[in-house]
């Protein structure tokens, strides 16, 4: 009975879903569907030629890379975008003595509550304070901003596939839609005219869409200034920039893949001991037989 | 229980012999776990993922606890705790990744132990209690799984949380009613992120108590072994104790290896970047997956896209979502039923030739339904999960009782001693009676 029933069951969702199947191909065949711009122009993102000391299985943070970055955030990112997740103190980690980042965090204003009135007021950053956003909340942010709300930073290396190649290359990927062709020669205007930038959009081939909110925030060589003397092209602070958020996303990145190496060691050790161990126990059974 | 020549608990030492007379606890895990169960001496690797499991529970019991210890199940700041614990808590990452990557490792040792039950056809009788208890015990974890991936109350937390329970919402009449019921509200909101908290720190427990009658059950038959043929005498079976303490041991340490590569170097390839985006419900992330675990369900329930209609009419008796949920449940409700769809006597996948290239076959479409349900809604995926889903029904309710019945197995050894050391002369029984 319930062999002759499971039958039926069987039966009834194969047919369901081989029915489905051939509706499903029927019109996959009769309607082939459309290629979107998407599929034709969007680009994989990829790493800035040299790579990142963090890549890879001995990585390690390059602490003038991250000084770099930090001015690129701080002078032309933070602009629009906050960095919620990030506390002064945690500047440290970027090679800066206890002195310097106080100094740093206090030329940031944060919110604040004056003292003697109690009233909103701004006042100088602290080592404990987190840094402090660019809008008011998500309503004043996208009424700055043509609509779109410029997402928090902290994490955004985590937030996207292929996390640090993504942030680089969107950075260095805006282009002109008109000139700029794919693999096939085509420019954007010519394949998918309605796929263009509408008013206040930008293309970028590695942006999912294609067309982006964000106007090209680092366009001009020398636009940030670096102390260590490093050229500022726009790739280098591109590569820098990318760098500095992926220590915000994964601020324990090196420390874990050190640990990881520790832990390895020992549990390799332990594997072999635990094979030896298990093949002198069964060694003893040799080849009893007492029936 | 267990057979005539276990050996006996008896303890020399005078506060083991209190503690025995008060509290047999040591005798319990002695019969349990040590040398007082006998186990058939011919157990293979694949028999290693029931302590593994056990293993892979405690682990996420325990990291799960200390986690509990810092998150704050609050729609306002879920999001930002958990950064906190990645960030401020000592060792917070640590616990975070070794949680998340734990619930995957659980799935991993889960699936393995699954399929070597379908292979070696442990759900026989008179392991039928075993297998039952089994498909509960996975049937929880999945909840509770799912429940966990939403408390990080990231963008595939909350649009997860909604497709999961919009489910509910298939079911004729009281569909909606009940999803507002599940949810607390028309969205996941704090209502449902605080059940969802609530729940998931309980389930474990109890799945903890069913492992415990998972264990109980197997210790009456005791553990089903590569041949099939049950244990005769005693040297068809080792003590649990050292033997199988020492096998586990090694499979445990191979396990860790595995688990802290993916814990240490890639500790977020398994997730989806969207959760590090936090909830946002005005916003629809392009694709809405679970964690790759569910995939396969969830390639079953996206694979019926065509109403039940009455031929030749627009009557719609059945919608194709409804039909997709009940197939997704009945994916594992499915399972329930193995002990009587497969009425081969013999137990053991090496001894049915028939059977084993269908076993093959499925462990193929299985792997294509994981693939399929980590793919986005479009062609060809769409028509392969189809093909991938016919089959599964098919091999379960169809094929196999057929296959159970038409098949004429191989000789089996006479004894499991017999199946180690080689033939010493007695006689091989035809199949049929071995069972």
């Amino acid at each position: 009975m319930i062999r002759l029933v499971g039958i039926l069951v069987g039966l009834f969702f194969a047919v369901m879903a081989a029915w489905a199947f051939f509706s499903g191909a029927y019109t996959y065949f009769s309607e082939p569907t459309a290629e979107t711009a998407e599929h034709v122009f969007h680009e994989e993102a990829h790493l800035p030629q040299g790579g990142y000391s963090f890549d890879g299985l001995a990585p390690r943070w390059d602490v003038a890379q991250l000084q770099r970055g930090y001015k690129v955030y701080k002078e032309v990112c933070s602009a629009c975008h906050s960095l919620n997740h990030v506390a002064f103190r945690d500047l440290e980690e970027l090679g800066y003595s206890e002195a310097q980042v106080k100094a740093e965090a206090a030329s940031w204003m944060v919110p604040g509550i004056d003292p003697n009135t109690g009233e909103a007021n701004l006042r100088p950053g602290l080592l404990t304070d987190y840094f402090p956003a660019p809008y008011a909340n998500r309503v004043a942010a996208a009424a700055a901003n043509n609509n779109a709300v410029p997402p928090d930073l902290s994490l955004m290396t985590k937030a996207r596939e292929h996390g640090t190649a993504y942030v680089y290359s969107l950075l260095t990927g805006f282009r002109d839609p008109a000139t700029y062709t794919n693999e096939d020669g085509e420019t954007l205007a010519q394949a998918f005219p309605d796929s263009m930038p509408g008013t206040g959009l930008h293309f970028n081939p590695w942006f999912a869409n294609l067309n982006l909110a964000m106007a090209p925030p680092l366009h001009t060589a020398g636009q940030v200034t670096f102390d260590d003397g490093t050229e500022a092209s726009v790739k280098q602070m591109s590569t820098d920039v990318a760098a500095f958020l992926t220590w915000t996303a994964e601020p324990s990145l090196v420390d874990r893949i050190r640990l990881g190496w520790m832990v390895f060691g020992f549990l390799l050790f332990a594997t072999v001991l635990a094979y030896l161990a298990k093949k002198s126990v069964w060694s003893q059974l040799k080849s009893r037989r007492d029936d | 229980m267990s057979f005539p020549w276990a050996k006996h608990y008896e303890p020399s030492n005078p506060l083991m012999k209190f503690l025995d007379e008060k509290l047999p606890l040591p005798r319990l895990v002695y019969n349990a776990i040590g040398a007082g169960y006998p186990v058939p001496r011919n157990l293979s690797y694949f028999w290693n993922f029931g302590v593994l499991a056990g293993f892979c529970l405690v682990l996420q019991i325990v990291t799960g606890v200390v986690l509990a210890m810092h998150y704050a199940a609050n729609a306002g700041v879920a999001f930002d705790s958990v950064e906190h614990i990645m960030r401020d808590v000592n060792w917070g990452w640590l616990m975070r990744y070794a949680h998340a990557n734990g619930a995957s490792a659980f799935f991993v040792v889960i699936y393995l132990h699954i399929f070597r039950g379908f292979f070696y056809s442990s759900y026989k009788a008179p392991r039928e209690m075993i297998w039952l208890i089994g498909v509960v015990i996975f049937l929880m974890m999945m909840a509770t799984a799912f429940m966990g991936y939403v408390l990080p109350w990231g963008q595939m937390s909350f649009w997860g949380a909604k497709v999961i329970t919009g489910l509910f919402g298939a079911i004729p009449l009281v569909g909606e009613p009940l999803q507002i019921w599940l949810l607390g509200g028309y969205a996941p909101d704090n209502a449902a992120l605080n059940r969802f908290f609530s729940l998931h720190f309980l389930l474990p427990f109890v799945i903890a108590g069913l492992v415990i009658l998972h264990i109980w059950a197997l210790h009456l038959p005791g553990s089903s072994n590569p041949t099939g043929v049950e244990v005769k005498t005693e040297s068809d079976t080792v003590p649990f104790h050292p033997y199988y303490t020492a096998k586990d041991g090694f499979g445990l340490a191979v396990f860790l290896l595995i688990y802290c590569a993916f814990l240490f170097f890639v500790p977020n390839a398994l997730g989806h970047p969207d959760n590090y985006i936090p909830a946002n419900s005005l916003s629809t992330p392009a694709l809405i997956v679970p964690e790759w675990y569910f995939y396969p369900f969830y390639a079953i329930l996206r694979a019926f896209t065509h109403d039940l209609v009455i031929p030749f009419t627009t009557v719609v008796i059945m919608p194709a979502k409804l039909i997709g949920v009940l197939a997704m449940f009945s994916a594992i409700l499915v399972w329930f039923f193995l002990p009587w769809l497969d009425k081969s006597p013999v137990r053991s996948g090496h001894y049915r030739p028939l059977f084993r290239k269908f076993f093959w076959v499925l462990v193929i479409d299985m792997a294509m339904l994981f693939w399929l349900g980590g793919q986005h809604a479009e062609e060809p995926f769409i028509m392969l999960s189809q093909l991938a889903t016919a089959y599964y029904f098919l091999h379960f309710l169809v094929i196999l009782p057929i296959v159970s019945s038409i098949e004429r197995p191989e000789p089996l050894p006479f004894s499991i001693t017999e199946a180690v050391l080689g033939n010493d002369g007695k006689a091989v029984l035809p199949a049929a009676s071995a069972a």
